[in-house]
């Protein structure tokens, strides 16, 4: 019996640091990376009374409208799709809005088009008679951004870059645009 | 005998030659006029691809009339002659890489095609560790030679002790 245990190979409790440091830091690291992940998608819209994200808008026309150079002008933002049901419910009331108020110089409407086709976005455009500068999302920049849920949704943004208002889902009506609009042009 | 011989001849030029063609006109007539470029050569494509309104449902199953678009976007650009990697660039450009169903190795991307590999790696490793302590005896190193000493002492006690009471019993 002794003479078996004296002839096995004893197994060294020994324990690599390098590796083990390795291996740790590596699932560390993976989880730290869902985790931001996570939080990113749980963040949830963004919230009113917050600096709005800047960004560029290129039109259909090729016109590019930067958020920067938009500031000290009330910004409504609105997102939308050709083949989006629930977008044609405001898309007069939005026209008629910005009609409205494009005279006065004191207000700017950005259509952005979400995971649209171009023939098709052009249609709905011409379909509605919208004439306010409206554009695709490259690679769903604008909407990440704004983190999005669907569409439409509009975000108002006061003459500081301040989101003041936000709107999931289509207006009812032109009035409550309106009435979304013009407490913010008050001086 | 000759003029049969002739005769056999020809008929087995004329079936061979019209016995092949039949079946092309038949398949033309069964198939009815195909869509160009065709719903298969659409689909090839639209079955690697994703639609951000209706995430999880690949393109070319989606009913959605949002993916009803891009599929006839698609078959726009094939028949406009644009290849397969050339339309797939064209909606990410337009979309971002989340259109596709198998990410770009670039990036954060390659975390998911290393972490998979490399945990069956550090897996296995793991396990031939543990089949190797469990299989094998684990003898822990004596501190100093007095203890090792003190051990094979009370071992032989032990184990003289043992053989005595077996001596008695036997």
């Amino acid at each position: 019996m002794t003479d078996q245990l004296q002839t096995s190979e004893p197994v060294k409790n020994k324990r690599s640091p390098i590796w083990q440091i390795v291996i740790w830091g590596s699932v560390i690291i993976l989880l730290g990376i869902v985790a931001i992940q996570l939080i990113k998608s749980q963040q949830g819209s963004i919230e009113v009374g917050k600096p709005a994200p800047d960004f560029v808008l290129t039109t259909f026309e090729g016109e590019e409208y930067a958020t920067e150079e938009l500031q000290g002008k009330v910004l409504l933002v609105n997102f939308w799709a050709s083949w989006c049901n629930p977008c044609e419910l405001e898309a007069a009331d939005l026209q008629t809005a910005w009609e409205l108020y494009e005279p006065t110089g004191e207000v700017v409407f950005l259509g952005v088009d979400w995971t649209d086709t171009d023939t098709e976005a052009r249609e709905y455009m011409e379909k509605f008679g919208i004439t306010y500068p409206s554009g695709p999302d490259y690679g769903t920049r604008i909407s990440q951004a704004f983190r999005t849920t669907g569409v439409p949704e509009t975000y108002i943004i006061d003459k500081d870059g301040v989101l003041a208002y936000v709107k999931m889902g289509p207006f009812a009506s032109l009035q409550e645009i309106m009435a979304a609009i013009d407490p913010l042009l008050a001086p | 005998m000759r003029n049969l011989r002739i005769w056999l001849l020809a008929l087995l030029v004329v079936v061979a030659v019209y016995g092949a063609a039949p079946p092309k006109v038949v398949l033309a007539q069964d198939n009815g006029p195909q869509p160009t470029p065709s719903d298969d050569e659409v689909n090839a494509i639209a079955r690697e691809m994703y639609c951000p309104v209706c995430e999880n449902i690949p393109l070319d199953v989606c009913g959605t009339q949002a993916c009803a678009q891009w599929r006839e976007q698609i078959r726009e650009k094939l028949a406009e002659g644009w290849t397969e990697d050339q339309i797939k660039d064209y909606f990410v450009q337009l979309y971002g890489d989340r259109v596709l169903s198998e990410p770009p190795r670039r990036g954060l991307n390659w975390v998911i095609y290393i972490v998979p590999g490399l945990a069956f790696v550090v897996g296995a490793y793991v396990l031939y560790r543990g089949i190797k302590t469990w299989t094998a005896p684990v003898v822990d190193e004596p501190e100093s030679e007095e203890m090792a000493d003190t051990g094979a002492e009370e071992k032989d006690e032990y184990i003289s002790k043992l053989e005595e009471e077996l001596k008695k019993r036997g």
